[in-house]
C-alpha cells in the first residue's frame, strides 16, 4: 500500500474554557490517500470540523492540540507559523457551509480569487486574471468573464459555492476540506456541486475530506467513511461496506433514523430513534461514550473505553458488541 | 373535535396571490416580488399535505398567508368554511384556536424568559379556557403527550436540548386541539437522530388527535415518510399536486422529475446507479418571472413544449384522478416524457 498523503495519529483537541476543559477530539487517527474522498460523518458537536481545523491550526488560542499529523511526510503540528501559512490555502484548502459569509461582500469575486493567486503563487495581475477565468470555467460558472466583475450578493447560493470552490482550488491543493459544502443549498443545486467535486477529484486528483451530517451525500461521493461520536471514532469502513454492514450501534441508529425516498410503503416505517443525548465533553470518559444511549450497553461498556478493532477487512469498530443486527 | 354538519375541507386556499412591493425609493414604483401567484389547494380533514419547494418557491409565504401573518394581495382562505381572508385581528382571535403553527428554529421561537409550563399554557390562558389547577392539569397532559417529563415545566428554554425545545413548540401548538397545524420546516434545524423522534412524534400525534397538517419542507424523504398528499411549488406556483405514492411513483412535471432525481439516497449501491437530471441555470428572479410556464427557462423538455410554454401559462389540470399537473406536455391520461428511468426501477436495481 502506498504511503498515505495525510496521516493523523492520536490527535486530541482540548479547549480550556471558564467551565473547565472540553475534550472536543479524543485520540483520533485516520489517513487520507492520494485522490481519495474520505467522508467524516457525525452530528453537531462530535468534533468533525474541529478535527480538520486543528490540522492547519485554524482554531482559537484556547485550543490545545496533541498528537501527530503529517502531510506528505511533513509534520503539520510542529510547523512554524510561517511554514503553516504556506500550507494553508495552498496544500490544504477549505470550503465551508455558508458561501455568503465566507466571501467578502465589498470586493468582486474576481478580486477575491486573484488575491489568493497573487499571494500564494506570486502571479502578475494579468496572469492572475487569466488563471481566475480558467478556474471559473473549471468549476463550470457560466459567463465567467462577466461573473468575475460581480459582487457576492449578485450571485445565487450555488454560484457562490462554486466561487468558493474555485478559490479553494486556486493553488492546486493536495487536500480539499469540504465542511458541509451543500448543507445550505437546495437539492437541485446540491446535485450540481456534488457532481463538480467528483469531477475535480477525477481531473485533478485532489484528495477530499468531506465533512457532513448527510448520509446521502456521503453515499454519493465518499470512498471511505469515518463515523465520529463525541470526539472519537466509532466506526470506519469503505463506503459500500459501511452502508451494507454497519457494526456500531450508533451507525446503525443513524442509518435507521433517516427517512429514505423512493421506498414506497417501506418509507413509512417508523423511524429509529436514538434515545438520550450526546454526553458532555467536559470530562474524559472512562467508558464507551455511547453507553448511555446504547441498546447493547452492559457492565463492560460502562466501565471501559472500547478500542478500535478490525472486525472485517478494512472495517474498524470501537465497540464491545459489534454486529449488524439489533442485539449482539 | 369535529362538529355536526362540518363536512368539506378544513382549509381551502383559492387563487392566493402575494406580491411584495420592491424597489421603491430609488428605482421608482411598479416592481413587485411575485412570491405567490395563484396558488389553490384544499386541506382535507385529518390529512397531512406536504408543500415542497426550494428556497424562493413561496412555500413559507403561503404558510404565512394561511396563518394571516401576512396580508395576501388577493385570493381567498377559508377555515372550516369561513372566509378568514379579510378578518380583523379581533375577529381572527377566536379562530386562532383552530389554527396553530410550529416554527423551524426551536431556539428563537420560544420566549427565553418564560418557563416551559408558561409557554405551553399560554394559549389556554390567552383564550381564557382554563386557569389554576385545570390549566396545570392540561399543561401536564400535553407535556406528557409530546413525551416530556412533567418536571420540565419549571425549566427555561435554554436548559433544554434542541429536540426538547421542538417538543415544547409542538405542545404549545397542540394544547388547544387545533384543527389545522402549520409546520414550517420543523425538523430541519435538528440533528438526524433528533429529527427521527420529532417526525415519529408528529405522525403519532396526528393519528391520535386527528388534526390536519400543512407540512412545509424542502426534504423529499421527509415528505414521503409523513405526508398523504404532496404539492410541489416552483417560483410561486404549484406545478404538481398528487397523492404521495402516486407522486413518487409517477412524477409528471419536469421540475418534479428533476427534484426527485436530485435527492440523494443514503445507500451507495443505489445512489451511484441513479441518474440525475441536472437543471441548467439558476431559479429566475421572482421580480420578473418568465412568461408562460415559469419553468421554461430551465426545462430539459423545453424543445418539446415550446412555443406554447413561452407564451401561455399552463394551468393545473387533472392528469389522473387526484393528480394535478401544470405542464403543456401533460394532459388527461397523457404523461410527460420521462427524464430518467422510473424511480421504482432504480430502487429494485439496488
Amino acid at each position: 500500500m502506498p504511503q498515505p498523503l495525510l496521516e493523523v495519529a492520536d490527535l486530541s483537541v482540548r479547549f480550556d474554557t471558564d467551565d473547565g476543559v472540553v475534550h472536543a477530539v479524543d485520540r483520533l487517527s485516520f489517513t487520507l490517500g492520494e485522490g481519495e474522498v474520505l467522508g467524516i460523518v457525525g452530528e453537531s458537536g462530535c468534533g468533525k470540523s474541529v478535527t480538520c481545523m486543528s490540522l492547519v491550526r485554524l482554531l482559537p488560542e484556547t485550543a490545545r492540540i496533541a498528537g501527530r499529523a503529517s502531510l506528505d511526510g511533513r509534520d503539520l503540528l510542529a510547523m512554524s507559523p510561517r511554514d503553516l501559512r504556506r500550507v494553508r490555502g495552498r496544500a490544504v484548502s477549505f470550503v465551508f457551509q455558508e458561501p455568503m459569509t465566507s466571501l467578502n461582500p465589498v470586493f468582486t469575486v474576481g478580486r477575491q480569487v486573484t488575491e489568493v493567486l497573487r499571494r500564494h503563487l506570486d502571479l502578475s495581475r494579468a496572469a492572475a486574471r487569466d488563471k481566475a477565468l480558467e478556474l471559473f470555467r473549471l468549476v463550470r460558472i457560466p459567463a465567467p468573464e462577466r461573473r468575475l466583475e460581480e459582487y457576492p450578493h449578485q450571485l445565487s447560493g450555488g454560484m457562490r459555492q462554486r466561487v468558493m470552490i474555485a478559490i479553494a482550488l486556486a493553488c492546486d491543493p493536495k487536500v480539499l476540506v469540504a465542511d458541509e459544502p451543500t448543507t445550505a443549498l437546495d437539492v437541485t443545486i446540491q446535485a450540481g456541486i456534488l457532481d463538480l467535486m467528483r469531477d475535480i477529484r477525477e481531473r485533478l486528483g485532489t484528495s477530499i475530506i468531506l465533512i457532513t451530517h448527510n448520509l446521502g451525500v456521503v453515499a454519493d461521493l465518499a470512498d471511505r467513511v469515518l463515523v465520529m461520536y463525541a470526539g472519537r471514532k466509532a466506526e470506519e469502513a469503505p463506503v459500500r461496506e459501511l452502508f451494507a454492514h454497519p457494526q456500531h450501534p450508533y451507525t446503525i441508529g443513524l442509518l435507521g433514523a433517516i427517512p429514505r425516498p423512493y421506498e414506497g410503503e417501506e418509507a413509512r416505517r417508523r423511524l429509529q430513534e436514538i434515545p438520550g443525548r450526546v454526553p458532555s465533553l467536559r470530562e474524559l470518559p472512562t467508558a464507551c461514550a455511547f453507553a448511555e444511549r446504547c441498546p447493547r450497553a452492559d457492565e463492560l461498556t460502562r466501565t471501559q473505553v472500547p478500542e478500535l478493532r478490525e472486525i472485517r477487512p478494512q472495517h474498524w469498530v470501537a465497540c464491545f458488541h459489534p454486529g449488524e443486527n439489533g442485539a449482539a | 373535535m369535529s362538529e355536526v354538519g362540518d363536512a368539506g375541507p378544513v382549509l381551502e386556499v383559492v387563487d392566493l396571490v402575494k406580491h411584495f412591493p420592491a424597489g421603491g425609493r430609488i428605482t421608482g414604483r411598479g416592481s413587485a416580488v411575485h412570491a405567490v401567484d395563484g396558488v389553490s389547494f384544499e386541506l382535507e380533514r385529518g390529512e397531512i399535505l406536504g408543500l415542497v419547494g426550494e428556497s424562493g418557491s413561496g412555500k413559507t409565504t403561503v404558510a404565512n398567508c394561511v396563518l394571516r401573518l401576512t396580508e395576501p394581495t388577493s385570493g381567498t382562505i377559508r377555515l372550516r368554511g369561513t372566509d378568514i381572508t379579510h378578518l380583523s385581528r379581533r375577529q381572527m382571535r377566536p379562530r386562532r384556536r383552530e389554527l396553530h403553527m410550529v416554527f423551524q428554529d426551536p431556539y428563537s421561537s420560544l420566549n427565553p424568559r418564560m418557563t416551559v409550563g408558561d409557554i405551553v399554557g399560554e394559549p389556554v390562558r390567552l383564550h381564557r379556557l382554563a386557569r389554576g389547577r385545570a390549566l396545570d392539569a392540561r399543561v401536564a397532559e400535553t407535556l406528557d403527550a409530546v413525551g416530556l417529563r412533567p418536571e420540565l415545566r419549571y425549566r427555561y428554554p435554554h436548559e433544554l436540548s434542541g429536540g426538547q425545545r421542538q417538543r415544547v413548540g409542538l405542545a404549545r401548538s397542540l394544547i388547544l386541539n387545533p384543527s389545522v397545524l402549520v409546520a414550517d420546516e420543523p425538523v430541519s434545524a435538528l440533528d438526524v437522530s433528533v429529527q427521527a423522534s420529532i417526525l415519529n412524534l408528529l405522525r403519532d400525534l396526528q393519528r391520535t388527535m386527528g388534526f390536519s397538517c400543512l407540512f412545509i419542507t424542502h426534504d423529499l424523504a421527509t415528505v414521503e415518510f409523513l405526508c398523504d398528499r404532496v404539492a410541489v411549488m416552483y417560483l410561486g406556483e404549484i406545478v404538481e399536486l398528487a397523492p404521495r405514492a402516486e407522486l413518487f411513483r409517477s412524477p409528471q412535471h419536469p421540475y418534479t422529475q428533476a427534484l426527485l432525481s436530485a435527492a440523494v439516497v443514503p445507500d451507495p449501491a443505489v445512489q451511484r446507479e441513479r441518474r440525475q437530471v441536472v437543471l441548467d441555470g439558476d431559479v429566475p428572479s421572482p421580480l420578473a418571472p418568465p412568461s408562460g410556464c415559469r419553468f421554461h427557462t430551465r426545462c430539459p423538455l423545453h424543445e418539446q413544449s415550446a412555443p406554447a410554454s413561452d407564451e401561455e401559462t399552463p394551468v393545473l389540470r387533472e392528469f389522473a384522478p387526484g393528480h394535478l399537473v401544470a405542464c403543456h406536455l401533460v394532459g388527461p391520461g397523457r404523461p410527460a416524457p420521462r427524464l430518467v428511468e422510473d424511480a421504482a426501477a432504480i430502487v429494485e436495481a439496488g
